[in-house]
């Protein structure tokens, strides 16, 4: 096998907590990620989900431990790193094109040519017609998929992806994870989907990555062997599915719980 | 309540036109219906003040409506006793003008390179809450003795004006980006001033817009101001001379001429905030008025 495109080795995220204290968010994380692959972390609320994609985009240093992208360290944003946020991160005071062409804007590409690059993304992900709309437009369907069109023009070979159709409701979302299996499958990137959805999970991913409850590190590893492509909404409902379902609930069932003692000892 | 079946009333089913047809009717209605209150208002308001200003009390110190109308076309007719009244007001609006804008730069600028770095906002902190104490329209005597009695003195008294209204606001809007948008924008490649100027200036314009209807305000009372502190033409100007000359209807005359600018600066402003605001979904119009 190739040398894996990621890998976190002991990576520790620590912070001050606000309270004199320090926090551990992340505690000797180790993970590798090959080329191409679909990776899905799953974890109870609040664990460090979300700390560990920043770690991998070098938004966010490690306090401790090493992470490589392609290889080298990382230390700041690493080339051909895409992220898509939990929250929307469109620009409102661009257009939705406008929104598609920023990032061969940023990277120097000319007015012209970005724009006919981001044409064709906002025909891939199926917003033709909707290029002069303004976000606030658009329903939060139509906005996830002008942020994943963002994402994609640049082309990264690594995909973040931080529960970004949490907020979507059901239909709308099982529709965006086909959306995503679709122009991914495409594009051999790397994707690492955070999320807290079991079902979403298995249903894009090669691979599922459980977390243990805050401070996060590594507790199982499930290979997902289901064929594509996939139909998510048939996919769910499959002897197979269940089978590796109930397979990665035992596993995280026993960390949600702690979680929520966690919690009841906080509130209590 | 029972209900009454006298007679039985035949209900048609209302056609999208007449649906719309009466819609039209209501906000047709309801428009005309508030512009003649307002007049109604307005003719209460001037009626009562020339009724009493001529029964019961001296218009030589409150002066009148009728008073104040004929200054005003003496005014715009002959002109004022010291030149045409469009080279008063081209001298004040100019004042205002000028001193608005390098305000307006000024404040925003710095705005938001305070907004953007906490250490510099911690340093400079006292000394902006200090300097936003001071009663700045004072410094209008002093900026006379320095820059005389030309545009500079009034220019600089605008510009001390228009600055913290901008800033504040600049500094805020700044300060408030939402980080998602920044750490979106790194990521797809933007560097440090990109940022700046694709995320963080349209950030903060709908604030710096709201201050600027506020900070034009500001300008022309600065203007107006400096020129009563000590100058040799403009509206100022002309106050201070009619209360020297104890002509009311004067003063009245100038302060009407002053809402009149104000009010197309306002519309001016308002429409530059509509154009560069266009992605915002329809807003609520609640822009604060100067009060001159």
């Amino acid at each position: 096998m190739s040398s894996p495109l990621i890998e976190l080795i002991g990576a520790t995220k620590r912070f001050p907590s606000g309270t004199g204290s320090v926090h551990t968010a992340v505690r000797d994380l180790n993970l590798t990620v090959q080329p191409g692959e679909f990776v899905a972390v799953v974890g109870p609320t609040g664990c460090g989900k979300s700390t560990t994609l920043s770690l991998v985009s070098g938004l966010q240093p490690a306090s401790a431990g090493e992470v490589y992208v392609n290889g080298e360290r990382v230390t700041s944003i690493p080339d051909g790193v895409g992220y898509m946020f939990q929250n929307d991160a469109v620009m409102p005071w661009r257009s939705v094109l406008d929104n598609v062409a920023s990032g061969p804007r940023f990277r120097g590409v000319p007015k012209v040519e970005a724009r006919e690059t981001a044409a064709d993304w906002v025909e891939r992900v199926g917003l033709g017609g909707f290029e002069r709309y303004y976000p606030h437009q658009l329903s939060g369907g139509m906005r996830k998929r002008v942020a994943l069109a963002q994402t994609l023009v640049n082309k990264p070979r690594i995909l973040l992806m931080d529960e970004p159709f949490s907020a979507l409701d059901v239909q709308t979302r099982s529709l965006m994870q086909d959306e995503l299996l679709r122009l991914w499958s495409g594009s051999e990137a790397a994707v690492i989907f955070v999320t807290h959805d079991l079902e979403e999970a298995i249903a894009l991913a090669d691979k599922v990555v459980v977390l243990t409850t805050s401070p996060a590190t590594v507790k199982d590893v499930f290979e997902v062997g289901l064929p594509r492509p996939r139909k998510v909404e048939e996919l769910r409902i499959t002897e197979d599915f269940l089978r590796i379902y109930r397979e990665v609930w035992e596993s995280l069932r026993v960390e949600v719980e702690k979680a929520r003692m966690k919690g009841a000892a906080n509130v209590a | 309540m029972s209900l009454d079946t006298t007679a039985p009333i035949l209900v048609q089913p209302e056609t999208e036109e007449m649906i719309l047809a009466r819609q039209r009717k209501a906000v047709h209605r309801r428009r005309r219906n508030t512009w003649l209150l307002r007049l109604a208002i307005v003719v209460a308001w001037l009626g009562s003040w020339e009724l009493t200003a001529t029964y019961f009390i001296d218009p030589f110190f409150y002066s009148k409506p009728s008073l104040i109308w004929a200054r005003l076309a003496h005014w715009f007719t002959v002109g004022t006793d010291f030149g045409s009244i469009w080279y008063q007001m081209w001298t004040t609006v100019s004042e205002a003008v000028l001193g608005f804008l390098i305000g307006a730069a000024a404040g925003v600028v710095l705005g938001v390179i305070l907004g953007r770095s906490q250490y510099l906002a911690d340093v400079l902190a006292p000394f902006i809450k200090a300097a936003n104490a001071v009663p700045r329209i004072v410094l209008a005597s002093l900026f006379v003795i320095w820059f005389g009695l030309g545009l500079g003195s009034k220019v600089a008294t605008v510009i001390v004006l228009v600055f913290f209204a901008v800033f504040f606001n600049a500094f805020t809007g700044a300060r408030e980006v939402d980080r998602n948008l920044i750490d979106n924008a790194r990521i797809l490649g933007a560097r440090r001033l990109q940022v700046l100027k694709s995320i963080v200036l349209p950030s903060a314009t709908s604030w710096i817009l709201s201050s600027l209807h506020t900070a034009f305000g500001f300008a022309l009372i600065g203007a107006v101001v400096g020129e009563y502190a000590g100058s040799k033409a403009g509206v100022g100007f002309l106050i201070s001379n009619a209360q020297g000359t104890f002509d009311s209807a004067g003063i009245y005359a100038a302060m009407i001429i002053i809402t009149v600018v104000a009010l197309v600066a306002e519309w001016g402003i308002g429409h530059l905030e509509n154009r560069l605001l266009r992605w915002r979904p329809s807003m609520s119009h609640t822009s604060d008025q100067a009060v001159i």
